[in-house]
């Protein structure tokens, strides 16, 4: 039977977590899911655009306003 | 009234109460500081009252900035953004509406009880154990509704400042369930159940990533929406934002000790605090340069929108911070720097300079659209608290520096015989003039929130729609 003490097991966890992120790292820059994040980081504008074809004017964003 | 169909399925009622809240909130807890601020340099201002005292009204201003106005801003903004990114209504019901009123509930009972001394002595988590409880059963329910919006969304992706969102209140339940362990012996007295130095590092551990996922975790996923949003661009870079997320997740939870330097914790513990400190530089500088350079192709925008002015110098400050607080993390400078006014610049330009500014810029893009508005009332007021607050920002910790500095140093100094060069109150007296700096500061900053209630009060209640955007050639 295997023992492990606990000053080996705290070292194993410590690689396991830097090869997790890693493989994070790895995933998150793969070309595959360039289009799809690219996709993402639009999806919060989807919705004013949609918003803007119903309600003409409203709901626009703000720009600015010197005069007031 | 021609407007209340625009979101029929969106739950914004709940998202209004916290804005205003968050606003009335703001005003309440820069007061109080200003208070304590002057009672450091006129002491006759306790009025000798035992509740208007520096010890009792210090944790409120704490309390109140935190709880009150971060923590409600969080609120506003975590609903706001998790029904417009999912698609869907908030889950849960009448439990949304009870999130409210048991939050608020919370922060009056701080209000009644902290002034009256009855206090666990655990910086931001003095409040004694009924209202722990109270807390505790608020988060949860707060947690089951952004979860379960979660679940039932309609779109197949969730945007990353949802993740800073639910990691921010999964962390913050563990850790104010964890660190408020006690035993009642009394209504309104406990004793925690950790003890001697186990007791500091759960309150350290608790305290560091108050600061580590409230008020960072928390925030970030405000920036990546508003900052976005008001810019009108993507975010630079969305890879990096998920990378940003697992790797601050993972290393703040450990920089805590970094609070125990040179105490009775195990020097190995404050070995590892402070090498997760530095570690953490480089999460929170990707982070911040991911914010910032959304701008990028869009910098003319600053010119003219103090809005997004808020929300980059918001990001600036952010990341002075995160240099600052892992250089202060370092032993040897923080043999320097603990215990003296140092701290409290570091504390304030994060929570003045990224907490504050990215929640006022984020509220003054809310506030016109949930009150059915273009703009907000008054642009140029905007502009004119975006000066008050950035100078009321800089003297402050401009001040706190050079005084934490000079007490680092004047406690230090020894003669060569071995006794101590000066005395404590002759650093004291060194400081005043400083702390006159910092209380005309934090004044600035008191002014700049009554301006924006005073904009806030004008669009909510003008006649909807009245206001119209103006377009930028």
């Amino acid at each position: 039977m295997i023992t492990i003490d606990y000053g080996t097991l705290r070292g194993l966890v410590a690689l396991l977590i830097l090869a997790l992120f890693i493989v994070i790292v790895v995933w998150s820059y793969s070309k595959k899911r360039k289009s799809a994040f690219d996709e993402a980081a639009n999806s919060i504008f989807e919705e004013d655009t949609e918003t803007e074809l119903k309600h003409s004017d409203k709901n626009k964003k703000q720009e600015t306003n010197n005069n007031v | 009234m021609t407007t209340t169909l625009e979101h029929p399925s969106y739950n914004f009622n709940v998202v209004r109460q916290f804005t205003v809240m968050t606003v009335i909130w703001g005003i309440f807890g820069t007061s109080l500081g200003v208070l304590i601020a002057a009672q450091l340099i006129w002491p006759a201002l306790n009025f000798e009252t035992p509740w208007l005292t520096y010890s009792r009204l210090r944790p409120l201003h704490t309390n109140v900035v935190i709880f009150a106005f971060g923590t409600s801003a969080l609120f506003a903004t975590s609903y706001y953004v998790v029904q417009r990114t999912c698609k869907s209504v908030l889950f849960g019901g009448k439990l949304v509406a009870f999130t409210f009123w048991g939050w608020q509930a919370v922060i009056v009972l701080a209000i009644i009880t902290l002034p009256m001394g009855y206090t666990s002595s655990k910086e931001y988590a003095e409040l004694e154990w009924p209202i722990d409880i109270l807390i505790a059963v608020v988060w949860i329910s707060y947690a089951i509704v952004f979860f379960g919006t979660l679940v039932k969304r309609k779109t197949s992706h969730i945007y990353v400042a949802n993740w800073f969102f639910g990691g921010f209140i999964l962390t913050v339940a563990v850790l104010h369930i964890g660190n408020s362990m006690v035993i009642p012996v009394s209504m309104f007295k406990s004793y925690s159940i950790y003890s001697g130095a186990i007791d500091a590092m759960m309150q350290w551990w608790y305290g560091h990533n108050a600061v580590g996922f409230l008020l960072t975790a928390g925030f970030l996923g405000m920036m990546y929406y508003f900052v976005p949003k008001q810019a009108e661009r993507p975010v630079y870079s969305y890879r990096l934002s998920i990378v940003h997320f697992w790797a601050l997740i993972s290393l703040y939870i450990w920089a805590g000790p970094h609070h125990l330097h040179y105490t009775a914790l195990p020097d190995w513990a404050q070995s590892v605090g402070m090498v997760m400190s530095i570690v953490l530089f480089l999460p929170s500088w990707g982070g911040m340069i991911n914010g910032i350079m959304t701008l990028s192709g869009a910098w003319h925008k600053l010119r003219y929108d103090p809005i997004l002015r808020f929300l980059i110098v918001s990001l600036s400050f952010y990341g002075m911070s995160t240099f600052e607080g892992p250089m202060m993390a370092i032993k040897s400078v923080n043999a320097l720097s603990h215990y003296t006014d140092w701290t409290i610049g570091h504390v304030h330009s994060g929570a003045l300079g990224w907490v504050a500014m990215v929640t006022i810029g984020a509220m003054y893009h809310l506030i016109p659209i949930l009150f059915n508005q273009g703009r907000m009332y008054s642009t140029r007021l905007i502009n004119v608290h975006f000066w008050l607050h950035t100078s009321g920002i800089v003297l402050y910790i401009v001040a706190m520096w050079i005084s934490g500095v000079m007490q680092g140093l004047m406690w230090r100094a020894v003669n060569t015989d071995g006794t101590l060069t000066y005395s404590f109150v002759e650093s004291l007296v060194a400081s005043k003039p400083f702390y006159f700096m910092r209380f005309v500061g934090g004044v600035l900053v008191v002014a700049g929130f009554l301006l924006m209630a005073y904009n806030m009060y004008k669009t909510v209640y003008a006649k909807d729609n009245s206001l119209k955007p103006i377009e930028v050639t």
